[in-house]
């Protein structure tokens, strides 16, 4: 115990002749992480952890696997219960508003104090930060992020008839070509649909993108508020819907987001959209020339954001929260951004990352991976309210009953509305 | 004296198996039922007693009704139809034939196979166009293409039929092992008196295995409120919870949204059905039920 209490004072002492936080020595860093997407990744981060720690003796960081970001963030929140969370933990953007619900993070503001850092926090794409910041404070640093993109088969478009490398800038032209590319027989059996967006699992995401096209958001910036109702998210909605009932180009009923890339494979379907996390998945298995771009604008362009970001942990110590800080710092540093997003098919967070001599030969030799780049100045911040995991269930539910033609998009979408106000109801007081 | 230590012998003997029982079944349980009477704590709200409004807010949730609905339909497809293709594979590889060790084998692979994995193949075994059930129904016989998953009114069906196609080999098994104890003299004297073979099973095989299909009911009603594995990675309870159970729901409630005390009450629901449908099968049914 005693020899406890000298070991504190003697490391608070050092931490004090370090002032502006740098790290003690003998620091472990916990960090939980998810994989979300194919390859390596493990070993890549493995691998970042054993850079760091070269680069910075004193301080080790001890990366641990924990399965999806909806495993991750039950791992973290259960640890955090326990009264043993790890330092830091990768966890969806979207998870801000509960983790801070649940008292579990401490906001980086806090820790980043000195001019530098807070020139580090403004260092990232804006679009990323919309899902980072409340309350004038910093919670989330960008890290593992993507963006929703049209991957089009080039093949399929010159059978067609159309320009191989002019994908749909519009809405109208998004439906033109896809009736253009729905191949059906004399029966009426489809044997190629024009255009598959996924509605398993998270249609909200997805749905997002058809909303910010149509220039309505659907929540306020503190999360308390929805606005699903709005006459011009009901007319993004029927949108959606028309794309199957009224222009039959697209696949009836609820389309799963896993098998979506292998239709794509397949030939069953022309054009998709999906993560740009998948780039490096079509790169590989598409045995036809593909073309990526931006999603085909309707009112406006645009698209939510998604993935991960970092999250600084309660009960851990000031010399954790300080060797963590230098952590995060280096691996959202430009070099290995640009090294993450490159090995990974994540969009580099910060514009300096694309200026690093690798990122501009990469984006040279590979155009497409630049696209979500030039799309991320049209992005918003993905759905996230206060009980947020309720909410977008609430909203995927509405719009699945949609799709499936259960309810109209206007009923759907009131009903959506009416349960989300009595969710949010006691956040709107404070 | 000596009677004592017999008594503290035999409690020891029990001692590991009680604590294990304990900390693992019987504490969370009783804890489970505790908390469903409180409100969930938050970060600067804690838990109070709250009496029964969950479950007063359970009455009015309508996902809930829905996933009731939806297990019962569940229970209903699965339990009769795995029972009996079972009983009818056992059946089959108990007679002689060639091939019989291939075939049983056959049978209960999927028994032994990982559900996500498994779930992972009738994923893509139902979709849409080139699926291999499309390929059969549109290729073959030329019907309209369908989205199976897709579609609230078939999505419980191809969830029925997944777990069917995992639990009938399973309880295959135990049904074989029930018919190799039927003494053959019981085959001979029906054919003898003239018995059908219909006749033979109906009165003769089928009372035998009433022991065997009594615990394979229990078996099956338990999982049919047990399995979700296949729903997490086939549908994620969609389209609009159509194929969502209340396993599943309560996941959803206890690790999505982190209602604890809401979970609570719908775990209690669930403990409370299936300890009425296990009374109610030994209650009716072992009066029935011949041991031999």
């Amino acid at each position: 115990m005693l020899n406890r209490t000298v070991r504190k004072v003697a490391v608070l002492a050092a931490a004090m002749l370090f002032a502006g936080g740098a790290p003690a020595q003998g620091v472990e860093i916990s960090f939980y992480y998810p994989v979300a997407v194919g390859g390596p990744i493990t070993k890549i981060v493995d691998g970042l952890a054993a850079d760091f720690e070269k680069d910075n003796p004193g301080v080790k960081v001890k990366p641990i696997y924990s399965g999806t970001y909806q495993e991750s963030v039950v791992k973290a929140l259960t640890a955090h219960k326990a009264g043993e969370p790890p330092v830091i933990s990768v966890l969806l953007s979207t998870d801000m508003y509960t983790l801070i619900d649940e008292g579990a993070i401490i906001d980086w503001s806090s820790v980043a104090k000195s001019a530098a850092d807070k020139a580090w926090m403004k260092s990232f794409y804006p679009a990323f930060m919309e899902n980072s910041e409340t309350g004038g404070k910093v919670w989330g640093i960008p890290f593992q992020r993507s963006t929703i993109v049209l991957y089009w088969n080039k093949e399929a478009f010159k059978d067609a008839g159309i320009d191989p490398n002019q994908p749909p800038e519009n809405w109208k032209e998004l439906v033109d070509y896809a009736q253009k590319l729905t191949k059906r027989d004399a029966s009426g059996n489809v044997s190629q649909w024009g255009l598959q967006v996924p509605s398993s699992g998270f249609p909200y995401w997805l749905f997002q993108a058809f909303t910010t096209q149509n220039n309505v958001v659907l929540m306020n910036k503190d999360g308390t508020k929805t606005s699903f109702d709005d006459p011009k998210v009901i007319e993004a909605l029927q949108f959606w819907v028309d794309l199957s009932r009224k222009y039959k180009v697209m696949p009836p009923g609820i389309i799963e987001w896993g098998t979506t890339p292998k239709d794509f494979f397949e030939r069953k379907i022309a054009m998709m959209w999906t993560t740009t996390g998948n780039l490096t998945n079509v790169r590989k298995n598409a045995k036809f020339d593909f073309g990526v771009a931006m999603l085909s604008s309707g009112k406006r362009r645009g698209t939510p954001t998604g993935g991960g970001n970092f999250y600084l942990f309660n009960k851990s110590t000031p010399q954790q929260q300080a060797a963590a800080l230098k952590f995060v710092q280096w691996v959202t540093s430009p070099e290995r951004a640009a090294q993450w997003g490159i090995q990974t098919g994540y969009v580099a967070t910060r514009p300096d990352a694309w200026n690093t001599p690798e990122m501009k030969k990469y984006a040279a030799e590979f155009p497409p991976a630049a696209v979500a780049r030039d799309q991320l100045q049209y992005a918003v911040a993905e759905l996230s309210t206060h009980d947020n995991q309720r909410i977008t269930k609430v909203l995927n539910d509405g719009l699945q009953a949609a799709l499936t033609g259960a309810k109209t998009p206007e009923q759907a979408m009131k009903e959506a509305q009416r349960e989300a106000e009595r969710l949010l109801r006691s956040y709107q007081r404070r | 004296m000596n009677r004592f230590s017999v008594q503290i012998h035999g409690w020891l003997l029990v001692l590991p198996a009680a604590v294990l029982l304990a900390a693992f079944t019987h504490y969370p349980a009783v804890a489970t039922l505790l908390h469903s009477f409180y409100s969930t704590p938050k970060a600067n709200r804690p838990a109070v007693w709250v009496g029964l409004e969950n479950y007063r807010a359970m009455t009015q949730d309508p996902v809930f009704w829905q996933v009731l609905g939806n297990n019962l339909w569940f229970a209903l497809g699965t339990i009769p139809a795995s029972i009996a293709l079972a009983m009818l594979m056992a059946t089959w590889v108990n007679g002689k034939l060639h091939g019989r060790a291939f075939l049983r084998l056959a049978y209960f692979t999927p028994t032994i196979l990982p559900m996500i994995a498994v779930a992972n193949i009738w994923l893509f075994f139902y979709t849409p166009t080139y699926g291999l059930l499309e390929q059969i129904t549109v290729d073959l016989l030329g019907l309209p293409s369908h989205n199976w998953l897709g579609t609230p009114s078939t999505v419980l069906a191809c969830l029925i039929v997944v777990t069917v196609w995992k639990e009938a080999g399973f309880f295959m098994i135990f049904y074989l092992a029930a018919l190799q104890a039927i003494p053959p003299a019981l085959a001979e004297a029906a054919a003898i008196e003239g018995a059908s073979r219909w006749t033979y099973f109906r009165r003769v095989v089928f009372p035998l295995l009433m022991p065997t299909t009594l615990f394979v009911l229990v078996n099956a009603v338990i999982n049919s409120f047990r399995l979700v594995d296949h729903i997490i990675v086939m549908t994620r309870g969609g389209p609009d919870n159509a194929s969502s159970l209340l396993l599943y729901y309560i996941y959803d409630v206890a690790f999505k949204f982190w209602d604890s005390s809401y979970a609570s009450a719908l775990t209690i629901v669930l403990l409370a059905i299936l300890a009425s449908a296990a009374i109610m099968q030994f209650a009716f049914l072992e009066k029935r039920t011949h041991y031999q």
